[in-house]
């Protein structure tokens, strides 16, 4: 099984795109610097964010109960999916119930995690994305590569060479405002056509029954506005608890993400459109039983800016098909081995530990920590290779042995630079595979301080 | 057991221990809230108009080319007159289409982030006005410009089965190599006339 390793060294093969992808993101990290540093109170802000994410986590049945009876009270017929596939089949038997043949879509990572697209498609039912970055990978058939900017990783001549084929647009245009133009009439259309819109959900609020959804497009708002019928999905950890709190987070949302100091559209759902149905399906999957581990319930928090994965090294460096998740970067390497650890298990290790993304994260998600944590929990559960498992027991033996340690240190400095290169670097070591190991000090630095004057 | 019992109570057996909310933030203040929300417009891709002392908003309207020139006007504003769209005559939403420009008040705009918060009755009988026009004009008492956030989210009343959205610059997307391109799903202008 190809890790997170292994396809970074086939993104990062390609040395001009690997740096131009790693500048793309960089732009909209400065961008995000900007914001932050305009608002004084913003360390506040943060604060704030992750109290208020704390606290309704430890109320989380509560408030979920009193947001499903202001809900009900605006009309919103409310759903419960325990996983993916119990939401992918609410949707379908909504849609299904309403003749439904096709159904436009706003961006919902939620729905990218349940893989709700193809499961409607194979029951007949059209699924347009809307969102331009999302419709562009859906053109080609990919997943996105960043839950916010999903085709970050794409050059505008490929969207070009796409439209043209799938558009009709020009051959060789790949001026953006053009391309944008096209796909505005052609999702226009997509839109005049559709019985029902789907959206994610960006806030869900206790206290009103209603939902937020943030968009720059305006597509969330064709979609839910046009059709009779809405349908909005939320993870369980999307609630909070008052309508005020909305003003914290949307204050960070949209400045951490992309560096704006707020989407161009903030749509307060709060009941169907006139005469119309809304529906807002509750999801589980997993999400309960991440809230029992103290170590790892804080990324419950997560309000998806992408912050961490703009800011990532690694991520920058390896572009998001690397880590084979819905969510990639630092969140996403914490998310995707909690539902499999044995085919996620590289991804914790896709770190520096630089703690970037815990500097940047919105609503101070201890993530570099978490990272760390889930390596102890994958070698525990031997979801790591045994050439580094031997490696770290080998490791741990010696530095907890202080004599055995300076034995060791004696040995490799006599006998390591008298080895030929051949026996130094190869498979067994994969350290030395894009690094020379460093020129053995006749004595090694316990020596040295002995030798001083003191 | 149910879908529903079956999440709640998992949720209440992995609760974590209690915790408190915090207090309320003091935003940011600015000592020209106005210039703020022009600027911040501004780099949403919007345009900021000062109504000239007479506060007349017709003749403001005229000066714009947009308007003066739209075949097709939907106004939500009291006296102010729609032009060649009869809203009230029009069931489907989806028969908004090609609508070019429409008049909307604004309950009050917010500084830092130039965004207008329009309540959900305001757009009646047709939500989707606000988004399918290719143009749009947003009406704002001058005196209604708050710093920040909080202080917005505080003027809000929320009623029952209700809408509300800000509103914060042209329809946008940059999804094409970071460029940034107006007008992807959206209005292709936002102008906000402050009277």
């Amino acid at each position: 099984m190809t890790g997170h390793a292994e396809k970074s060294a086939a993104f990062a093969a390609n040395e001009d795109r690997a740096h131009w992808h790693d500048q793309s993101l960089w732009f909209v990290r400065s961008k995000r610097d900007r914001q932050a540093s305009g608002i004084p109170e913003w360390e506040a802000l943060r604060e704030a964010a992750s109290a208020i994410k704390t606290h309704t986590l430890s109320r989380l049945a509560d408030y979920l109960e009193e947001f499903e009876r202001n809900a009900i009270a605006n009309g919103i017929q409310v759903h419960w999916a325990r996983d993916a596939a119990e939401h992918n089949a609410i949707v379908h038997q909504i849609l299904a119930s309403h003749g439904v043949t096709h159904l436009v879509k706003s961006k919902s990572m939620l729905t990218e995690e349940c893989h709700l697209n193809p499961y409607l498609e194979a029951r007949g039912i059209e699924v347009t994305d809307t969102d331009l970055g999302e419709r562009i990978v859906q053109l080609r058939k990919e997943p996105p590569s960043h839950i916010v900017m999903p085709a970050i990783h794409l050059k505008r001549e490929e969207i070009g060479e796409l439209f043209h084929i799938e558009l009709g647009t020009e051959k060789g245009a790949s001026d953006p405002k053009y391309l944008t133009e096209a796909a505005r009439g052609h999702l226009r259309g997509k839109f005049m056509g559709a019985q029902a819109g789907l959206t994610g959900v960006n806030f869900a609020v206790a206290e009103t029954g209603g939902i937020v959804v943030c968009t720059n497009e305006g597509n969330a708002d064709m979609g839910a506005s046009l059709p009779r019928l809405h349908i909005a999905c939320m993870g369980i950890e999307k609630l909070i608890p008052r309508a005020a709190h909305l003003s914290v987070f949307l204050r960070l949302l949209a400045r951490s993400g992309t560096g704006q100091p707020i989407t161009g559209y903030t749509s307060h759902f709060n009941g169907p459109v006139r005469g119309g149905e809304m529906h807002v399906v509750i999801v589980d999957n997993g999400r309960s039983r991440i809230l029992g581990q103290e170590a790892f319930r804080r990324s419950l928090g997560c309000i998806r800016c992408g912050a961490c994965m703009n800011t990532c090294p690694v991520y920058r460096r390896s572009g998001g098909y690397s880590y084979g998740y819905t969510v990639p970067g630092p969140i996403g390497s914490i998310l995707a081995p909690q539902r499999d650890p044995q085919k996620y298990a590289s991804l914790p290790f896709a770190s520096s530990l630089c703690g970037s993304c815990t500097d940047v994260c919105p609503v101070k998600i201890d993530l570099h920590h978490q990272l760390l944590a889930f390596r102890k929990v994958l070698v525990d559960l031997k979801a790591v290779p045994l050439q580094k498992r031997l490696c770290m027991a080998v490791m741990g033996f010696v530095l907890s042995r202080p004599s055995l340690y300076r034995m060791g240190g004696g040995l490799m400095r006599a006998i390591v630079p008298r080895l030929p290169r051949s026996l130094v670097y190869g498979p067994w070591n994969p350290w030395g595979i894009q690094r020379e190991i460093p020129l053995m000090p006749p004595q090694s630095f316990r020596d040295l301080i002995r030798k001083e004057p003191s | 057991m149910s879908s529903r019992s079956a999440i709640l109570d998992s949720l209440r057996q992995n609760v974590p221990p209690a915790a408190p909310l915090p207090a309320p933030i003091d935003g940011i203040r600015f000592t020209d809230p106005i210039k703020q929300f022009e600027e911040t417009l501004t780099i949403a891709g919007g345009t900021l108009v000062r109504a000239t002392a007479q506060q007349d908003l017709a003749s403001e309207l005229a000066k714009l080319n947009l308007y003066a020139s739209a075949a097709k006007v939907a106004s939500l504003v009291p006296g102010i007159p729609s032009r060649n769209v009869d809203l009230n005559a029009i069931e489907d939403p989806h028969d908004l289409e090609g609508i070019d420009v429409a008049i909307i008040p604004g309950k009050f705009g917010v500084a830092e982030n130039a965004a207008v918060w329009i309540p959900g009755e305001t757009l009646t009988p047709h939500r989707a006005i606000f988004v399918i026009v290719q143009h749009l004009i947003l009406v704002v008492p001058a005196g209604q410009i708050v710093d920040n956030l909080h202080q917005a989210y505080e003027r809000i009343q929320w009623s029952p089965n209700s809408f509300g959205i800000f509103i914060s610059g042209p329809s946008k997307t940059a999804d094409i190599e970071q460029s940034l391109v107006i007008g992807a799903h959206g209005a292709r202008s936002c102008t906000v006339i402050l009277l």
